[in-house]
């Protein structure tokens, strides 16, 4: 082969190579959608009153009851956390059984270190943070998923097929906030989903209406006449563990730097 | 109702609740595994493309090991998911922005590149084996079943002569050049698995798949020294037993010394990649305390407070130390190899647990922990699958593997090889 020749193949095989990449970038289904607009008109929300929450813990009961998570098992797709603040600046934290019977005792769980007793007079504050999936705008769970059975609806949430998992825990593992768990009779990944077959017939969560305080309120972005959008857009709010780049989109009011 | 994962998961202080050690002893075999097939791999191109020709009897030795422990390596992964009879279908939906969607294609064209490899290097030796059996009359059913096999691994071609084997020789240097990367992407893949989880302090660094393949190619040589002397020994008996089968090795004398001047030449490729691997390794944990991030409170109270056995004393003196002192001792017995190789392994091994146990063993609220109690006695397929027996099952595998295909791809005693 002389340089001509070579300088030719190598022209040719480039070309050859881009063309079919550069269609395949045409006819990408998400740039298409993006080119003719923006037609979803709604993006789930959660927004979380931490002030109004009292740990009584029927928002877990209701949310296994309704999606069949078998109420013994130690895994939750929505728990509340109990933070309690000494005044030697020590932060302590439990939620047992993920609160499903909310807090019963005043001592903290420490696992298999017992528990902690604390004095009333050390307590400098004291709260009640509830927790579930974040549906991630930019989900770490939907991008480990080696078959695609984890994915996001265009509506914003995240959403698992037990026909098609699995099970080999890599979402797990990439979630961030813990939200994922084997569900212990499919064996296969499960998480919070918002209540899909609730709110897109209409319904709220079955926390939501669960919730004896109003402490969870579930909403549509898009919408600016929401009231969850509306309270998002002018109060305070914060969002858990912002560093890495999930943008969550369950909001807190009253977040605490000590959370967790 | 047990979760999975609550067996074996002991929670201390704040861990949220769904969290348990999901990833558990066949995670710490699957690269541990797949290190070895990279690194055995890595071993005989030396031979073939860098043309080391001390490490001649070693490369085809280790290219047959590579391809034994090659069908081992998913096994871990299979045995560890929650649905195995699915595990079809990475292959058939891969979701590309996963890694492990990736395994298929790295694997089975490594695989595809190693069985070729073999194919090339054997073709003499199968149409030697199938020719007079094609000739012989009234062939036992034995002899049948070992024309047909040999018939059909020569894929039709019976032609030997020279010319036609230097050829042979040239695709085999291509294949080796080749598949060197590919061996060092299908590990440096398994270390990007771990390093791409940011949900995860101990397991985000890009230094990750650079180390697990150093670590790889460390543990690979040391396994095929290890299995090298074994046999070598198995031979030396037989030929003190005059049961040799043999006619290019008569004396016990005679395999003795070509055994110990192998193992001396692959120990130096040992000790080179070992201290590659370290260095990584601890540039790693310097790094990690010299930028103290915010994880850096709990990463530090498990690396040198409640996993400090695991990692200082069993790793890196035990796993590292000992052997590197010991391959730097001049005068190399085959006595001390073994006990440095045997040393070797179990270092890489701890690394592999050091990773994938120790990166579950703080919570993700950086507020506790999580210990993990491997189950020994199975009471269920779950605490056999993923329980020492599993484990074991998995790193007994290849060699009864090995054993099988070595009669096939003999190892020893070719006549003319490359």
């Amino acid at each position: 082969m002389n340089r001509r020749d070579f300088l030719k193949n190598t022209a040719r095989v480039i070309g050859g190579i881009t063309l079919p990449l550069t269609a395949f970038k045409i006819i990408n289904p998400k740039e298409l959608l993006a080119s003719t607009g923006d037609k979803t008109k709604v993006r789930w929300v959660f927004l979380v009153d931490t002030y109004k929450c009292v740990g009584c813990g029927m928002c877990v009961r209701a949310c296994k009851l309704e999606n069949g998570i078998p109420y013994d098992a130690k895994v939750t797709r929505t728990w509340v956390e109990r933070y309690v603040i000494t005044k030697d600046g020590k932060t302590h934290a439990d939620s047992p059984m993920g609160a499903r019977d909310g807090f019963t005792t005043s001592k903290i769980d420490l696992g298999i270190d017992g528990y902690e007793n604390i004095n009333n007079a050390d307590i400098d504050k004291g709260f009640f943070v509830p927790k579930l999936c974040n549906q991630c705008e930019n989900p770490p769970c939907v991008q480990v998923c080696p078959v695609g059975a984890t994915f996001q609806v265009p509506d914003g949430v995240v959403l698992v097929d037990r026909t098609w998992c699995i099970g080999c825990g890599y979402c797990i593992m990439a979630c961030p906030y813990g939200v994922r768990f084997f569900h212990p009779v499919y064996h296969t990944a499960e998480k919070c989903t918002f209540c899909y077959h609730r709110i897109t017939k209409g319904m709220k969560t079955a926390c939501v209406d669960a919730c004896p305080f109003g402490a969870r309120q579930i909403g549509n972005i898009k919408d600016p006449n929401d009231p969850v959008t509306k309270i998002i857009m002018t109060e305070r709010i914060g969002i858990l563990k912002e560093e890495y780049g999930t943008k969550p989109q369950v909001y807190y009011l009253g977040l605490d730097r000590e959370v967790k | 109702m047990m979760v999975h994962g609550e067996i074996w998961t002991a929670k201390e202080l704040f861990v949220y609740p769904n969290e348990y050690i999901y990833w558990s002893i066949q995670i710490v075999m699957y690269p541990f595994m797949t290190g070895l097939v990279a690194g055995a791999f890595v071993l005989s191109s030396l031979y073939h493309v860098f043309g080391i020709k001390q490490l001649k009897e070693m490369a085809r030795f280790a290219l047959v090991f590579s391809f034994a422990l090659l069908f081992v390596a998913p096994l871990p992964i299979v045995l560890h998911l929650q649905h195995p009879f699915r595990g079809i279908n990475v292959f058939m939906t891969p979701h590309f922005t996963s890694a492990i969607a990736a395994f298929g294609i790295v694997f089975f064209t490594y695989g595809a590149i190693v069985a070729s490899e073999l194919w090339f290097l054997y073709r003499k030796h199968f149409v030697e084996v199938a020719l007079p059996l094609k000739e012989k009359q009234d062939k036992t059913i034995g002899e049948w079943l070992k024309f047909f096999i040999f018939c059909t691994l020569t894929l039709g071609v019976y032609d030997i002569s020279e010319e036609t084997l230097k050829r042979d020789h040239k695709a085999i240097k291509v294949l080796a050049g080749i598949g060197i990367p590919v061996a060092c992407f299908l590990h440096g893949y398994a270390g990007f698995i771990f390093g791409s989880v940011k949900a995860n302090a101990l397991w985000m660094t890009p230094l990750m798949p650079v180390i697990f393949i150093m670590s790889a190619i460390v543990s690979g040589i040391a396994l095929c020294m290890l299995t090298y002397i074994i046999t070598m020994e198995i031979r030396k008996f037989l030929a003190s037993r005059k049961m040799t089968p043999t006619q290019r090795f008569q004396s016990k004398e005679d395999l003795k010394g070509v055994e110990v001047s192998v193992v001396r030449m692959t120990a130096k490729y040992l000790l080179f990649f070992m201290v590659f691997a370290i260095s990584l390794e601890l540039l790693d944990l310097i790094f990690r305390g010299y930028t103290a991030v915010k994880s850096w409170d709990v990463l530090r109270s498990v690396i040198y407070g409640r996993d400090f056995t695991d990692i200082f004393i069993l790793q890196y003196t035990i796993g590292n130390l000992i052997p590197l002192i010991l391959f730097l001792i001049p005068g190399l017995t085959i006595r001390r190899t073994v006990v440095g190789v045997i040393l070797v392994l179990f270092g890489v091994f701890m690394m592999r647990w050091n990773v994938v146990i120790g990166g579950q063993a703080f919570s993700l609220t950086f507020a506790g922990y999580m210990h993990y109690h491997m189950p020994i006695i199975p009471h269920d397929w779950e605490t056999f699958k993923e329980g020492l027996f599993g484990a074991v099952s998995v790193f007994i595998l290849p060699f009864v593997l090995f054993w099988m295909i070595a009669k096939v791809f003999p190892v020893f005693d070719l006549k003319e090889s490359h």
